[in-house]
């Protein structure tokens, strides 16, 4: 990793006495694309907005582009870009007026330029003179990046820049983002989807407020190390109900008319399926796993944990292969 | 399905009692709207206010004087504060607001008396509100011979007749004719200022925030101080155009006259208007939607219709509610401008009543920095 624009330690945030962030670490590095993953309610948009100055951490140090994160909110405001999970500019001003009064509050010189260069650039000239209100989600996202850019930040923070946006308005979106960062933007960008995960240089994955995973998908994949098989064949949701109650299977789903079978413990996981393998009807292949396999199997196990009920938990993840490959697991048995 | 279904009905109006239930400050609202209104009409209200200021310009101190100042206290309607003064200091005290009447003892009044020459004796009443000060009016023109009852003896008997000996000569200042408009027209002004201002800048930050660009706004880097200039300046122009219009208004349809600056009338109101924005300002930071900013500018309104003097006499009213309205803005611009259009009050007159809403503005604005926040926290 070169230079780090991001660079926090210990970062903690609650509302009322549920703590939504806890404890999370970042580094990031300069002109990197960063895809920040992770259940609803997991802190990422708090995270994000701690970040950026809008929430104040209730602990934590670090800096952000250089500044301090707890008392330079607004030198890191000035440069940084930061795009809102809701659409927040005005619906009652016009694409070009909602621009030119994002170019004034960062007292932007050239207006007229700097806002027709913006309109260019994102394809919203045609449309310049139109209510932001009017515009379908998709042109509502390319005038808020073309708005949180405006400024030339050197940090952009995208909350699920594109939640309920159609795949062409997906794709050009992440052809931008990668465009920019190749000009040496930084980019962290939320996102539930896993194919935009896997555009992103490297991921982090929170749950529970705390920083489950990171690294390059690679690594992440490879930590995590887990067993899996993939199953073709009728009647998969009965299947399915049985495989779960079976010991060293921890996670099925079905993905259209194939199941993914995963276990941590290879050898449990083979001798638990070993009577279906059998079966005719059934078609079995060693697959590899999938990034939202190995979330979907993280967050059973803090599920576990969280609730601290099942055993699940207590072999978890601290046996987990850590360290040695980049990937940093935190000790997810603090969670009480 | 096109029958009316009693459960879907009933689905309905679980739905809406838990709504209502959740937002804690509408509630509170529809069952405090109701309790203030009836507390302040109920208590407060007095359209026959007793106890009225007044001055007496004494040229003559006699026995018969002090029986007639008595008599008049005795009416109920005016009380006399503090001791005699002159005619200059009376006209002063009458400009200012002070006093609503003016009793002036002529020169020679004992011995007119005496030798039944019917002297007069002239009633000086600030009658710029013809409502409060209407009954007091009837009952000191009511004094006749009883006043006096005690002090006709002996030779003096013979003045007992169905004849006054004296005469109550009635001097109706600022508005002779007792014209209910020349009070009104003047008053909306501050009315209007102070309902659509508040209202409007209440709707202003909450809107931003109801509409989720609040947070927007806040990523970016603007000083609350910037936001609060920024979004209020538009409404003071807004609120000049009021003004622009109920003066000419004033002039042109309700013939009211204008007898003082025009300048300082308006000097008057923008502290009026910067007042209220900032009152509105703080409820936009207080409230989470623009219900809850329309129904807090309407708790603010409500008394400042009521107890500012506007609909009713200040001075019918109790002390307590005196004293909420002392703290009312409008309170103090009704005084300011019914003085300067209906009695060309000047820069001296109206500095008391100004500084007042200064002074409110000030804590207002403050508050409303306070309370705005740069962060969602």
């Amino acid at each position: 990793m070169s230079e780090a624009v991001i660079d926090v330690q210990g970062l903690t945030k609650s509302f009322g006495n549920k703590r939504v962030v806890d404890d999370v670490a970042l580094r990031v590095g300069k002109g990197q694309i960063y895809g920040f993953l992770g259940p609803n309610g997991s802190g990422k948009t708090t995270t994000l907005r701690m970040l950026c100055g809008l929430l104040t951490p209730d602990a934590g140090t670090g800096s952000c582009l250089g500044f301090d994160i707890l008392n330079q909110a607004a030198e890191i405001k000035r440069r940084t870009g930061y795009m809102t999970q809701r659409f927040s500019l005005y619906e009652d001003l016009t694409i070009r007026e909602n621009l030119a009064f994002v170019a004034r509050v960062y007292g932007l010189g050239r207006l007229r330029q700097r806002v027709d260069t913006a309109l260019e650039r994102l394809g919203l000239a045609a449309r310049q003179r139109q209510l932001a209100g009017q515009l379908s989600g998709g042109w509502k996202q390319r005038l808020a990046l073309a708005a949180c850019i405006l400024h030339e930040p050197e940090l952009l923070l995208l909350d699920e820049p594109t939640a309920g946006v159609d795949p062409k308005a997906r794709r050009d979106f992440w052809d931008q983002i990668h465009a920019l960062a190749g000009a040496g933007l930084t980019v962290l960008v939320s996102t539930h989807y896993m194919d935009e995960a896997e555009r992103c240089h490297e991921i982090l994955y929170i749950a529970y407020g705390r920083l489950i995973a990171k690294g390059t998908i690679r690594q992440v994949l490879a930590a995590h190390d887990l067993a899996t098989w993939s199953v073709e064949g009728p009647n998969l949701h009965l299947l399915s109900r049985e495989l779960q109650q079976l010991p060293g299977i921890d996670t099925v789903a079905a993905f259209g008319t194939i199941l993914h079978v995963c276990g941590r413990d290879a050898a449990a996981l083979d001798a638990s399926i070993a009577p279906y393998r059998h079966r005719p009807e059934l078609h079995w292949e060693r697959s590899s796993p999938s990034l939202e396999d190995i979330f979907i199997q993280l967050m059973a196990e803090l599920d576990g944990n969280g609730q601290g009920s099942n055993g699940l938990g207590s072999n978890g993840l601290g046996s987990n292969g850590l360290g040695g490959n980049g990937l940093d697991i935190n000790g997810l048995g603090g969670r009480k | 399905m096109r029958l009316f279904s009693l459960s879907r009905f009933w689905a309905i109006l679980v739905k809406e009692f838990i709504q209502m239930r959740r937002d804690r400050l509408t509630f509170g609202m529809m069952m405090g709207v109701p309790l203030l209104q009836l507390l302040l009409f109920g208590y407060a209200i007095n359209t026959d206010p007793k106890n009225l200021p007044a001055v007496a310009v004494v040229a003559e101190n006699s026995v018969f004087a002090r029986s007639l100042l008595r008599a008049m206290e005795h009416t109920g309607y005016i009380r006399f504060i503090g001791a005699p003064v002159d005619a200059a200091t009376a006209d002063r005290l009458i400009r200012r607001g002070d006093v609503q009447f003016a009793v002036h003892i002529p020169p020679d009044f004992a011995e007119d008396l005496v030798r039944g020459r019917q002297p007069a004796l002239l009633v000086e009443a600030d009658a710029t509100d013809p409502v409060a000060t209407g009954n007091a009016v009837a009952a000191l023109q009511g004094l006749d011979v009883t006043a006096l009852v005690h002090d006709l003896k002996g030779p003096l008997a013979d003045l007992q007749s169905d004849r006054a000996p004296f005469e109550v000569r009635l001097h109706k200042r600022y508005n002779a004719e007792g014209i209910t408009q020349y009070n009104i027209v003047p008053g909306l002004m501050g009315v209007v200022l102070t309902m659509t201002m508040v209202m409007m800048t209440s709707l202003a930050v909450t809107r931003e925030r109801e509409r989720g660009t609040m947070e927007n706004l806040l990523a970016m880097p603007v000083l609350p101080m910037e936001v609060m200039l920024g979004k209020i300046l538009p409404y003071i122009l807004v609120g000049y155009v009021q003004v622009a219009i109920i003066i000419v208004a004033a002039r042109y349809l309700f013939t009211v006259p204008l007898m003082g600056s025009l300048l300082l009338l308006s000097l008057a109101a923008i502290i009026l208007i910067a007042a209220n924005l900032a009152v509105g300002f703080t409820f936009s930071t207080m409230s989470t939607n623009q219900l809850q900013a329309m129904q807090m500018s309407v708790f603010f309104f409500l008394p400042s219709l009521l107890l500012s003097g506007f609909m009713f006499p200040f001075r019918g009213m109790p002390v307590w509610a005196q004293v909420i309205g002392e703290a009312l803005p409008l309170t103090h611009f009704l005084r300011i401008v019914r003085g300067i259009l209906l009695k060309g009050n000047s820069w001296p007159e109206i500095w008391p009543d100004l500084w007042p809403i200064m002074l409110f503005l000030l804590l207002a604005a403050v508050l409303a920095m306070i309370r705005y926040r740069r962060t969602l926290d």
